[in-house]
């Protein structure tokens, strides 16, 4: 293992400099990844299996043979798997977290419909470097603020502007259910008040909102264009799911374009967010959930899948399960819920997010679950299925390969990843200033 | 016959009759003197918990008790109290009565931002501490407040000690009585006692800010006021220290406030100064009876039991804490468990939300299982004497004042009804009506146009509410009029039988020999009425004694058991020592034999004992056996930098250096971490002060010995550290005004020249020096007896820190985070430090955007002892992880990755002759891991201290379980609790028990769950 980080950092070595991290060109040559253990994303593993792909898109997965004209890497003894995907993150809004100048994460007003995480987005973010090395290629950006924060859009992580790197844009809109649970002492301790009725009041204002909002569309030429309305016309629009897809002969499948993203970790809020969903015909994803586990039913019943925030946190009271919020996904798996594994912290700055699933694996999902918490399942969520989240033919090459068993980091060791099949660049700033100063002490 | 005694009720209207004159004030008027001798008949008289006397005489002169039994003298008025119970009045020792509590007047602003204020800002010839007050004399203030001394009257009470609960040295309190009487009178003792509490109440002095700043300042007040003593020419005159001379000679009452645990904090100074404190308690100190017991403090124990929480909503009853819930079910045995356990205790109302609540609390005490007899001395006598006055109060004896109230009952039960509460001899109402029991048999007639009509009249039930029912002679059946007595005012109506719309209406006056008065008849009929006696009714309370029973045996109630620590997850029965044998495990010795497969490890009494293949052992019941087959077997996980396990604050931010303030001070044995770490294979914990100050404050390492007492978990003979912080934090960088030195890093490194300075010539000073608390614990880093761990980032001022160290002959012993730590990875070992780092942490603030994943491997390789530490409560749980990072970013070897949170830590804290390896004789402080120990597919299933399982994965089941049948039981008390009338409106809102989450900066802020706060003092 070693040697191979010696491998490594002597590609590495060339760039000396995060500016010198270029964005890779497109695909031109088809390559062939042989001889690794496949990890598809839908379940299934192909011992000593080799993944094709050509102009961005995988071509063929099947078991190891030989093959001609093309380029091959030999991938023996390592892992491939689909590029992961983060589901809700900061990442390029939020360099360094203290310092007010570097932060466009949180709009002002209480119901920005129409601001936009993406124009913000940043891909000369140092942060982006190390995300990409441990083999997050995708992620979902989600501004924050008021009840109602605006719209997320997907990037891949290797781009020169947010032009580049938007996958899927404006896909979803952020509803931020507010503490039903007064989490201060004082708050409760006013008997005066009920702590409630801040919230529901704000809620019904939000309600009030969407309202107005399908009144509008109901006026075919509005005097008065009301850019809020037109940021979320998506919530209550039907699109086909699968536009790639030729629906001759077949019952075209539809999906609601943006999803109606509910940030709530309590019972009462996250119902409050569902039932609000249900009332507008939105799609819900409810964000955070860390009491999803005690109301799968309810979820399973109204079709909500989940993105939860991290395994890595502490349990909700102290009374619970000192292991709940990593016994979570496997009560989410068991319940049949479409479920997300998100990585939110704000030190490590979401390269964790495979360790993340990998701590879910050891609390009860298995090892290709927890990777499709933050594969496939983030896809389906996100709504980019169609392009990501599975090795399988047809889709992005978004592909990573690992030494070994990436969810573990005493294995994990990402030594390539390819975007639309593009061989993205592993440097980053951490692992430049690694070099500099192994540089400095002469040390190997 | 009852019908007596109105002529005495008769005398007095008003809640006093006059005020006395006071001989050197003016008369406006004409001189009222009175002889003011008044004797009562025929009592039972309480004269204190022993004593009873039946049928006694009780007289009183001009404000004194002058006789018992004794001829009733010719001038005094006579009251007859047949029937009636005689107790002392009540005596609390904790109270503000007539005085007024000043609040925290709005900070010192600076362009609508908080500046700093260093010292105190009282004028005049005081101290420099704004919360040490003890010049503060309550009975300068004081003023008799007649709304309050009614409702203290009510409930029983005739004397307090009053101050002003305000600040850390509170000054004064002065004994007065609860009449309203010119404060020249009532005023008994002008300085009682003298108060102390932790909370700098007031005080717009920042210093202290935490709560172990306010006990670093009583330690250095005891010691500057000794030293004033000798009347130092450097101080001047100091009318603060001087006051605080002369309060030491007072009984000395200590408030500890909300928490059980700050009792054993006050006791510790206690014992380090010889003083003895009374101290003022809380609901909870039952949680900790054992260690309180041991202290050997008198306690003052209140009465305001918590409500009950409102948990019909299910998700309401989710967030509330098993610990509360328990709590809310056991505090009103708290008073009976010290009386078991015979600690001495004194009773207080102080606390309760409504005075009228203490009679109601009093009687759920007692109801619950303490004696009559103990309440009673805990209200009188054991108050008396703790302030040396029980020659004057606390009984009804002979020459003492007459202090004492008037019951119809033993005051214990539920139907006690106090009448009258007599305050130096003057009487109080309480209540008028009721005094007398008109209950018995009697004669009712109707005289109507010259004809009477007899009836059988009987009254009966409570005194306060009689009900009457009349029965025509010629009847068989009873009716029942309505029956209102105010005072001696009679009104009694009902309604005609076959009519109920018809009323007949007769009101009245109770005479001395009957009832008699006129009315009109439904039917238009004038009337005129008269009740007299049938016969004498047998008087059944003359034979009632005081209830001298032990407390009640209240097997046949179910309810909660004391846990420890008193958590959802604390234990009933404490794990034990256990002799166990570890079979064929794959052992991770940390030791030159690196790791051995299938081993057998034993432990015994604390210790590791034998390690080998096969050992062969006859083994009988006394031995615990796990089978270690494909498990991995490791020294625990020692976190270098923590912050669990702290309460009332980890940072004392308010100076620049504050190396007084100890961390082992301010142990809080109750986190939830503690266990959720053990959880997680952390056996020790080296919890720092926080990082807001060049120097910040004493560590503190302990062993998670989850369930004992904040002294038990301190790992011994340890030596000392302390925590030195540089960087942003410490430059006050996110406070956009700040006013306190340093602002830069160039001036954290002249804070650091100034005190070690300052510490070398401090040590140069002959033996009669002020002693400075601050000045000893920067001394003894110089002398090496005291080591540094450092909180660092940047390369710039991690070498500056060693160059000051080399200046003054020490070194600094660890840089803890030292996220550029590779930048300078040659000096450090140069100067020969330790360095314990994050993982993989960055981008937090701007610190730390040159920190690297790889910092660990890189100083690893360079020769440096490297420790991964937490700074986390959540990412402690997993450090073997964290660990497992240097194999990734650096490909740091296994065993070396897994020292880095073992045997690493274990040496830069000086410990590794005792932990951190798997070693024959060293602590047997193991982990047995599920799988690899680094990789993240392993969980700790056994975590073991001192040879003690304190966690087992197993055994978490069966704890689980057992926190949802109590709770579900508890759900079911408190729903029914809901049903009752006297819960209505005094139900508390379900409410979470919040995390109390503690990092050393405020920046770098981690998402760790739902319900989370930071401490706040």
């Amino acid at each position: 293992m070693k040697y191979l980080i010696v491998i490594l950092i002597t590609i590495c070595l060339n760039a000396n400099s995060q500016e010198t991290v270029y964005p890779a060109k497109e695909q031109k040559e088809t390559i062939a990844l042989t001889n690794a253990t496949i990890h598809i994303g839908n379940g299934q593993v192909i011992e000593n299996g080799m993944i094709v792909f050509s102009k961005g898109k995988i071509v063929d997965v099947r078991p190891s043979a030989p093959i001609a004209d093309i380029k091959v890497i030999d991938c023996k003894g390592s892992h491939i798997y689909p590029g992961l995907i983060t589901s809700q993150t900061d990442l390029g809004l939020n360099e360094i977290g203290a310092v007010r100048a570097v932060l466009d994460v949180r709009e002002l007003g209480e119901i920005n419909a129409n601001v936009r995480s993406i124009v913000a987005y940043n891909t000369d973010s140092k942060i982006i470097g190390t995300l990409r090395s441990n083999g997050i290629l995708i992620a979902n950006i989600v501004p924050q603020g008021g009840i109602l924060s605006g719209s997320s859009s997907v990037v891949q992580l290797d781009a020169w502007n947010w032009e580049d790197a938007l996958y899927k844009a404006d896909a979803g809109i952020h509803f931020r259910v507010p503490n039903l649970v007064a989490r201060r002492m004082w708050f409760a301790a006013s008997t005066q008040t009920n702590p409630m009725q801040n919230a529901l009041d704000r809620i019904e204002k939000l309600r009030q909102f969407f309202y107005d909002a399908k009144a509008y569309y109901a006026v075919e030429k509005p005097e008065h264009t009301n850019l809020k309305f037109e940021a979320v016309r998506g919530l209550f629009t039907e699109i086909d799911a699968y536009p790639n897809i030729n629906w001759k002969g077949v019952k075209k499948q539809l999906r609601i374009q943006q999803n109606f993203y509910i940030h709530a970790e309590t019972v009462k809020e996250i119902q409050i967010g569902v039932e609000f969903a249900k009332e507008f015909q939105f799609k819900p994803v409810i964000v955070g959930g860390a009491d999803s586990w005690m109301i799968t039913q309810y979820l399973k019943d109204n079709d909500v899948s989940v993105i939860l925030n991290q395994m890595h946190s502490l349990p909700v009271t102290q009374d619970d399960d000192v292991d709940q919020p990593y016994k979570t996904p496997y009560l989410l798996q068991q319940a049949g819920i479409l479920f997300a594994i998100g990585d939110v912290d704000a030190n490590s700055r979401g390269r964790n997010l495979l360790f993340n699933a990998g701590t879910a694996a050891a609390y009860g999902l298995t090892k290709e679950q927890a990777l499709q918490a933050i594969t496939i399942n983030a896809a389906k969520i996100l709504g980019i299925d169609d392009k990501t989240g599975t090795l399988e033919k047809g889709k992005d090459a978004n592909i990573v390969v690992s030494t070994g068993d990436i969810l573990d980091m005493k294995s994990s060791n990402v030594i390539y990843a390819f975007i639309q099949g593009r061989q993205v660049s592993l440097d980053n700033k951490q692992k430049q200033l690694y070099e500099r100063y192994k540089y400095k002490y002469n040390i190997k | 016959m009852r019908i007596k005694n109105i002529k005495l009720l008769l005398l007095s209207f008003f809640f006093i009759t006059y005020l006395s004159a006071q001989e050197t004030y003016p008369i406006n008027g004409t001189s009222d003197n009175r002889i003011e001798v008044y004797a009562f008949t025929n009592a039972t008289i309480i004269q204190n918990a022993q004593s009873t006397l039946q049928n006694a005489t009780l007289v009183i002169k001009q404000g004194k008790i002058i006789g018992i039994n004794i001829p009733v003298p010719k001038e005094a008025v006579v009251i007859d109290c047949k029937g009636k119970f005689i107790y002392p009045s009540f005596i609390d020792l904790f109270s503000s009565y007539g005085e007024v509590t000043p609040t925290r007047s709005s900070p010192a602003m600076f362009f609508g931002a908080r500046q700093q204020q260093f010292i105190s800002n009282k004028e005049g010839a005081y101290g420099w501490n704004q919360a040490i007050k003890p010049e503060v004399n309550s009975y300068l203030n004081f003023q008799t407040n007649e709304t309050v001394s009614k409702d203290l009257r009510a409930i029983g009470f005739g004397a307090v000690i009053t101050h002003i609960q305000d600040g850390i040295a509170r000054g004064t309190g002065a004994l007065v009585t609860l009449g309203n009487q010119k404060e020249n009178f009532e005023l008994i003792k002008e300085k009682a006692a003298a108060f102390y509490s932790f909370n700098k109440g007031s005080s717009t002095q920042d210093y202290p800010g935490s709560l172990m700043g306010a006990i670093a300042l009583i330690r250095q007040t005891y010691l500057d006021a000794q030293w004033y003593k000798s009347n130092p020419p450097t101080e001047g005159t100091n009318i603060s220290l001087q006051a605080w001379n002369d309060n030491l000679l007072l009984p000395q009452i200590f408030d500890i406030g909300s928490d059980k645990y700050n009792a054993l904090r006050a006791d510790k100074i206690a014992k380090e100064f010889g003083a003895t404190y009374i101290l003022n308690g809380s609901t909870d100190l039952y949680q900790r009876l054992q260690e309180i017991k041991a202290t050997k403090a008198a306690i003052i124990l209140p009465l305001n039991f918590p409500s009950a929480m409102d948990v019909e909503d299910p998700n309401d009853a989710r967030i509330v804490a098993l610990a509360d819930m328990k709590h809310w079910e056991m505090a009103p045995y708290q008073p009976a468990m010290f009386e078991k356990a015979n600690v001495n205790f004194a009773l207080t109302a102080n606390g309760l939300s409504s005075t009228n609540d203490f009679l109601t609390n009093l009687r759920k005490a007692i109801h619950n299982g303490l004696s009559e007899t103990t309440a009673l001395d805990a209200l009188t006598r054991i108050p008396a004497t703790w302030i040396n006055v029980y020659d004057q109060l606390g009984s009804i004896e002979t020459g003492k004042i007459a202090n004492f109230f008037i019951t119809n009952d033993n005051i214990f039960k539920d139907s006690a009804i106090i009448f009258q509460n007599w305050v130096q001899g003057k009487k109080y109402i309480v209540k008028e009506t009721g005094w007398d029991s008109y209950n018995g048999q009697y004669v009712f007639t109707i005289n109507t146009k010259g004809t009477t009509k007899f009836f059988e009249a009987t009254i009966k039930g409570n005194p306060e509410k009689p009900m009457l029912s009349l029965k025509p002679y010629e009847d068989t059946v009873s009716f029942y009029p309505t029956l209102t007595i105010n005072n001696q005012l009679i009104k009694i109506s009902w309604s005609n039988k076959t009519d109920k719309g018809k009323q007949n209406n007769l009101s009245g006056i109770i005479g001395a020999d009957a009832w008699a008065g006129n009315g009109y008849l439904a039917d238009g009929d004038v009337i005129t009425w008269k009740l007299y006696a049938k016969k004498e009714v047998e008087n059944n309370n003359s034979t009632k004694k005081l209830n001298t029973d032990k407390p009640k045996d209240s097997t046949t109630i179910t309810i909660a058991d004391v846990v420890y620590p008193f958590n959802g997850y604390g234990w009933k029965e404490a794990p034990k020592q256990e002799k166990i044998l570890i079979r064929n495990a794959t052992v991770w010795t940390n030791e030159k034999q690196g790791i051995l497969e299938n081993t057998d490890v034993i432990i015994n009494k604390g210790k590791i004992e034998k390690i080998g293949k096969n050992i062969p052992i006859t083994l009988d019941l006394s031995w615990k056996v796990i089978d270690g087959t494909g498990k991995h077997l490791t020294a625990g996980i020692i976190d270098e930098h923590s912050h669990i396990a702290i309460t009332g604050g980890v940072n004392e931010c308010t100076q620049a250096v504050t190396s007084e303030v100890r961390i082992g001070d301010v142990l809080d044995p109750e986190d939830i971490n503690i266990y959720r770490q053990l959880s997680g294979g952390v056996t020790s914990s080296h919890l720092l002060h926080g990082s807001c100050n060049p120097v910040g404050g004493q560590t503190q390492l302990i062993k998670l010995r989850w369930g004992k007492a904040p002294e038990e978990m301190k790992f011994e003979g340890a030596d000392g550290f302390i925590k030195f912080a540089l960087g942003e934090n410490v430059k006050s960088t996110r406070n956009t005004s700040n006013n306190r030195f340093p602002d830069t890093r160039m001036g954290v490194e002249q804070v650091y020249m100034d005190a070690f300075q300052r510490a070398v010539d401090y040590q140069k000073l002959p033996a009669n020096k002020r002693r400075d608390l601050e000045l000893d614990a920067l001394a003894e880093i110089i002398n090496k007896k005291r080591f540094i761990t450092c909180h660092s980032y940047v390369q710039s001022e991690i070498n500056m820190l060693m160059k000051v160290a080399n200046k003054f002959g020490f070194t600094v012993n660890t840089f803890t985070h030292i996220l550029e730590g590779y930048k300078v990875a040659d000096k450090m070992k140069e100067h020969g430090s330790y360095v314990s780092t994050f993982s993989d942490w960055w981008a937090y603030k701007m610190e730390v955007q040159d920190a690297i994943a790889y910092n660990a491997a890189i100083m690893q390789k360079m020769g440096l002892t490297v420790a991964i530490n937490s700074d986390d409560a959540e990412m402690a749980r997993r450090l073997n992880h964290e660990a497992a990072k240097t194999i990734k970013y650096g490909g740091v070897n296994e065993e070396e990755a897994l020292k880095m949170v073992t045997l690493n830590p274990a040496k830069m804290l000086h410990v590794d002759n005792k932990v951190g390896s798997i070693k024959v004789g060293k602590d047997a402080d193991v982990v047995l891991w599920s799988n690899h120990p680094l990789s993240i597919y392993a969980k700790s299933l056994y975590t073991i201290i001192d040879g003690t399982i304190y966690y087992d994965r197993e055994k978490d089941i069966e704890l689980r379980k057992q926190i949802a049948i109590e709770k579900a039981r508890l759900i079911q008390k408190l729903l029914s609790e809901k049903k009752k009338p006297s819960s209505f409106g005094r139900m508390q809102p379900a409410r979470p028990r919040l995390d109390v989450i503690n990092e050393c900066e405020e920046d770098h802020k981690h998402s760790h769950s739902i319900f989370e706060r930071e401490d706040e003092f």
